[in-house]
């Protein structure tokens, strides 16, 4: 049972000028998505089944050196095209710079960088997707974002133990799909840089 | 109006409000013992504050009031409509009193006693006739509608009739100073102007209730004034925009969108400044208490109490404002006895003032004082090893007082009840710092000290200076920026030779940071180790002061400034210290702002080690023998191709001085160089100057104390940082010894022959035994304690001798074994192991130093003491620190050797 949801978000978007986010969080999600009670969302009413019933959680999914990876929607705040990053010295390396959200100043991190991927082909421009993490905001960098998705809790298995290490650290599991696996990242072991 | 009574009108009026409905709720719910203990309490805490403030009148109105609350708490009486009633009357006449004592400052004449007759009779629970109680009031009770709209009329304050609509009260006039209460707890500064204009507080009788003041939550403000921030960096943003599309229908309305901004903006930073009297309002207080424990008397003056600023700096400063006043009250003001012998008033004086000064507060704390100690700092920050010998003697008084701000260099007991200043200090100037502001101080011998702070208005929104490098644009605090200098091209010059640059600003020399190599930004490494094209070097140094360090940051370009709201860094880039935040720029860009001092510390300007560092350097600058620290040396050439070396420490200045100036005195160069006339030395026999047009002469302008001289040398090569392990000692005049610096073989110059030197060219040498080379005196000083050694080894050098110090007898004497020879010894009577005494008959023992004459420098001086250093072998006695009374006996022994 998995509700692909409609969603905002993976339209293109117009890149470079930083004024153009689309916000994914509300807009995107089904009417108990954004809900004020936990990361856990039910399916909408009459969604499939006799499992209708059990929890999902809404992931924003997205492409990071081919890998499928997502993120608990509800604390995605934007997600943007291209942006124009400004450097920063001296910042660890996955620390990709700094850009101005509608004012706000948010932190890039890479995360080919910090997965240890590969960098990004030359003229390859990255997505961002902005979280928010105990009061800051710092935005991922992927190669592509795709949907946002509700998933069972229970279709998420643990890690394998041969994983890479960085990924291991980053990772809370992984969903089976159809497309391949997905990857659920931890927002704030993801950050635990520096 | 004082601020007590101001916090107690505003309290009190809240309490009642809140009073009003709670009596209503308790009068709809007489049951309800949560809303009963509420007004109880209420009533309690008017009628304590009231006691407090020495106010019979609202006392005994509220106690009147509170024993009746009393009985219902207590169930003794049941809560009735009447009694509330009585309450509420009780309340209003409350009111009325409060708001008289607002205009006047003082309760009004009146008289309750109808009032409170009633609430005790309803206290003893006989039911009064409230109808008949409240018409009855006093001079100033009006009839008591609960309501109170009638009330004002009867305020005993004529004007209140006349006075202005309510609207007055509502838009703050302007001319009411200051706005409300962004502190929670006090509420000060609205009723200040009562107390200057009567004319703007009769108007306030008139709304009854309606404070002129409302608490507003500190983090309310501090929202306000992030959205403003961001609505400053939305505009200026626009604007950008729209200045690429002039004449576009939007300029009008984004004009007038900004000049909103700007109010905006203004009235939100208003709300956040607090005149600075308020840091001030503890200090007369903790004067009059010092005075009496000090048993000195203080008087304290206080000017510019009403300079405002930023809330939130001014409660960074409180603190250290309050310790300098203690320590000026404390250190620097002498006793009375002390002040009156010196012909001062007995009373002496701690001056505060506060002014505005472009975008800052100056602040000053002085006092009529004695002065700051100069020598004592002075030898205790060559003590600590806060600075070099050489380093010391070049500073001015000013330079050395600053010392007190160093890190430690007050906690020892000693400092504090020598010096008189400085616990602390280093906190202080940290906590200054921290705000973007500098302190710097002046002081007099016998008149006093100045402490000269410098803060920021505000903290949220500074002005940068842009500045790009390595393609990357910085903001750099315009604070702490001093000036810009333009280099190559025409501009000034980058000395770069290795890793460590200077340029020649002035009279100085100024250490050179370049930001792109600091920063390691692309490009960086490959220019850095690009060393051999120094011409290519072009762009700006923004010559920077952190505290006493002036260094100067290299960057490739400079914009204009800009008004930058400075954002914390994300927390994964706490570490990174080069920077103290960042921002958005008006084009929408973030950028990084650098943090001069961190830039400092990283470039090791300023840090404590980099000191030590030094110091170390100029100490084996004279400790020739045991060298193993590495020293800053300057290399030159100079007559033949060997490289000549050095120290850094020794060199005041490099300079390059058109030959058409070198001047001749009695066949020797001369220059006049700032306003003196300055010995020039060549270092090279044979030397002549350059007769071609425009030829310029590379001179080391070597200083010693008020001493100057300058070494002509062919060209400066290098400023490096080795070992200066002398391997082989010198046959030469000028020449310390041969030393591998750099993997060559290069030549140690002897600053001290050429001081010498040049003393005998200005008639200044008073040795008298005449500066032929080689007749400098070999000096040996056994010296177990490092302190005089920094005393003694500079001030002897300084006189043309050679000196070797070492710390031991132990050591002396080995370097007798090794065939070291000397002329005279200088030695320490204290000494661990081996003493003074020990060692003087070991050299006389035999040996090649058996006929040196032998000088002791003891702390002790009595005759004993000089019979059994004569006994032991001494030639002379000598006290420490008496540097005139060494020389001479230097001078006698080293004339004639037979008067031993």
């Amino acid at each position: 049972m998995l509700d692909v949801l409609p969603h905002a978000a993976a339209t293109p978007l117009a890149s470079g000028t930083g004024r153009d986010g689309v916000a994914a969080g509300s807009p995107a999600l089904p009417a108990g998505g954004p809900g004020p009670a936990s990361r856990g969302v039910r399916t909408a009413p009459g969604g499939a089944g006799p499992g209708a019933e059990e929890p999902v959680t809404a992931l924003l999914t997205f492409t990071v050196a081919q890998q499928i990876c997502g993120v608990p929607a509800l604390g995605v705040r934007d997600v943007l095209g291209a942006q124009a990053i400004t450097r920063i010295p001296l910042a660890p390396p996955e620390v990709a710079g700094s850009l101005n959200l509608r004012g706000r100043i948010v932190t890039a991190i890479d995360l080919r960088r910090r997965l240890g991927l590969p960098a990004r082909g030359p003229g390859a421009a990255a997505m961002n997707v902005v979280v928010e993490w105990s009061g800051e905001l710092y935005s991922l960098l992927v190669d592509a974002v795709g949907e946002v998705v509700a998933l069972p809790a229970s279709g998420c298995v643990p890690n394998p133990p041969t994983l890479d290490p960085a990924w291991r650290e980053a990772g809370r599991g992984v969903h089976r799909q159809a497309e391949g696996l997905l990857l659920v990242l931890d927002v704030e072991r993801l950050l635990a840089i520096g | 109006m004082d601020d007590l009574l101001a916090d107690f009108l505003t309290e009190t009026s809240e309490g009642l409000a809140a009073l009003d409905t709670a009596l209503l709720r308790l009068e709809r719910t007489p049951d309800d013992r949560r809303t009963l203990g509420e007004v109880f309490r209420l009533v309690h805490t008017i009628k304590g504050t009231c006691g407090f403030l020495g106010l019979p009148r609202l006392e005994a109105m509220a106690h009147a009031a509170e024993n009746v609350l009393g009985q219902y708490r207590d169930g003794t009486l049941a809560v009735t409509p009447d009694g509330i009633t009585l309450i509420l009357h009780g309340l209003d006449r409350i009111k009325l009193i409060l708001q008289a004592l607002e205009t006047s400052q003082a309760e009004p004449p009146g008289d309750d006693r109808d009032l409170i007759d009633a609430l005790g009779e309803a206290a003893a629970g006989r039911a009064p006739s409230v109808r008949a109680a409240a018409p009855a009031a006093g001079v100033a009770a009006a009839p008591l509608p609960a309501d109170g709209a009638a009330a004002p009329a009867a305020v005993p304050v004529p004007e209140a009739v006349s006075a202005p609509a309510p609207e007055a009260r509502s838009t703050p006039a302007p001319e009411a100073r200051s706005t409300p209460a962004p502190e929670a707890r006090s509420t000060p500064a609205p009723e200040a102007p009562a107390t200057r204009m009567p004319e703007a507080a009769a108007a306030d009788p008139v709304g009854q209730g309606a404070p002129q003041s409302i608490r507003v939550n500190v983090e309310v403000l501090e929202g306000l004034m992030t959205l403003v921030s961001e609505l400053v960096l939305t505009r200026n943003q626009l604007l950008q925009l729209a200045r690429a599309d002039s004449g576009g229908a939007f300029a009008g309305p984004l004009q007038r969108l900004s000049h909103l901004t700007t109010e905006l903006q203004e009235g939100v930073m208003k709300t956040r400044m607090q005149p600075i009297g308020n840091a001030w309002s503890k200090l007369p207080r903790l004067v009059r208490d010092l005075s009496q424990e000090l048993d000195k008397g203080i008087e304290l003056e206080m000017h510019g109490a009403e300079t405002e600023l930023d809330r939130q700096v001014l409660e960074l400063i409180k603190d250290p404002l309050i310790h300098m006043v203690r320590n000026a009250a404390d250190h620097g003001l002498e006793s009375t006895e002390a002040r009156r012998a010196a012909g001062k008033r007995a009373a002496g004086l701690i001056k505060l003032s506060a002014w505005h000064e472009g975008g800052h507060i100056i602040l000053e704390i002085g006092d009529d004082g004695r002065g700051l100690d100069i020598p004592r700092i002075r030898a205790k920050a060559l003590a600590q090893g806060l600075a070099g010998e050489a380093e010391i003697a070049a500073m001015s008084d000013r330079e050395i007082a600053r010392f007190i701000f160093h890190p430690g260099f007050s906690t020892a007991a000693a400092v504090t009840s020598v010096s008189g200043r400085g616990v602390g200090m280093d906190v202080v100037r940290t906590n200054i710092e921290r705000i973007g502001g500098s302190i710097d101080l002046r002081t007099a011998e016998r008149r006093g000290t100045t402490f000269v702070i410098r803060i920021p208005l505000t903290l949220a929104i500074v002005a940068a200076l842009i500045v790009e490098a390595g393609g990357e644009r910085f903001a750099v605090p315009q604070l702490a920026v001093v000036e810009l200098v333009r280099i190559g091209g025409s501009g000034a010059r980058v000395e770069r030779i290795k890793d460590s640059r200077v340029m020649r600003l002035r009279d100085r020399l100024l250490p050179l940071v370049s930001l792109p190599a600091l920063l390691r930004l692309d490009g960086a490494a490959t220019a850095a180790a690009d060393g051999a094209s120094p011409a290519g070097e072009a762009g700006f140094v923004v010559v920077t002061q952190v505290g006493p360090h002036v260094f100067g940051i290299i960057v490739d370009r400079v914009f204009d400034t800009e008004e930058i709201v400075v954002k914390p860094v994300a927390p994964i880039l706490r570490h990174v210290t080069m920077f103290s935040g960042n921002t958005i720029l008006g084009d929408g860009s973030v950028i990084m702002i650098l943090d001069p001092g961190g830039i400092a510390r990283a470039a090791g300007l300023g840090s404590e080690a980099g000191e030590e560092d030094r110091r170390y350097e100029r100490e084996r600058g004279w400790l020739a023998e045991r060298s193993d620290a590495s020293t800053a040396l300057v290399l030159f050439r100079a007559g033949d191709e060997t490289p000549k070396a050095v120290p850094l420490g020794l060199v005041a200045r490099l300079e390059d001085i058109p030959v058409e100036r070198i001047e001749l005195s009695c066949g020797s160069p001369v220059v006049q160089y700032r306003g003196r006339l300055m010995t020039l030395l060549p270092f090279a026999a044979g030397w002549s100057p350059d007769p071609a047009p425009g030829a310029r002469q590379a001179v080391l302008v070597i200083a010693e104390g008020e001493r100057t001289f300058g070494l002509l040398v062919d060209r400066i090569v290098d400023i490096i940082e080795d070992r200066m392990a002398i391997e082989l000692m010198a046959g030469r005049p000028g020449v310390l010894g041969t030393a591998v610096i750099a993997g060559r073989v290069t030549e140690i110059v002897d600053c001290a022959h050429f001081l010498a030197q040049a003393d005998a060219q200005s008639g200044g040498d008073w040795f008298g035994t005449g500066p032929a080379p080689g007749a400098r005196h070999r000096l040996l000083l056994v010296e177990d304690s490092a302190f005089f050694r920094h005393l003694v080894v500079p001030a002897l050098a300084a006189e043309g001798f050679s000196v070797t110090a070492v710390e031991n007898a132990q050591q002396a004497l080995r370097l007798r074994e090794g065939g070291i020879g000397f002329d005279v010894i200088v030695s320490d009577i204290e000494m661990p192991e081996l003493d003074g005494y020990g060692f003087a008959r070991a050299v006389r023992e035999g040996g090649a130093w058996a006929g040196l004459p032998m000088i002791a420098l003891t702390g002790r001086v009595t005759p004993a003491d000089i019979e059994r250093g004569r006994a032991a072998g001494f030639t002379d006695y000598v006290a420490k620190l008496d540097r005139s009374a060494l020389l001479a006996s230097l001078r006698q022994c080293l004339e004639h050797p037979a008067a031993r």
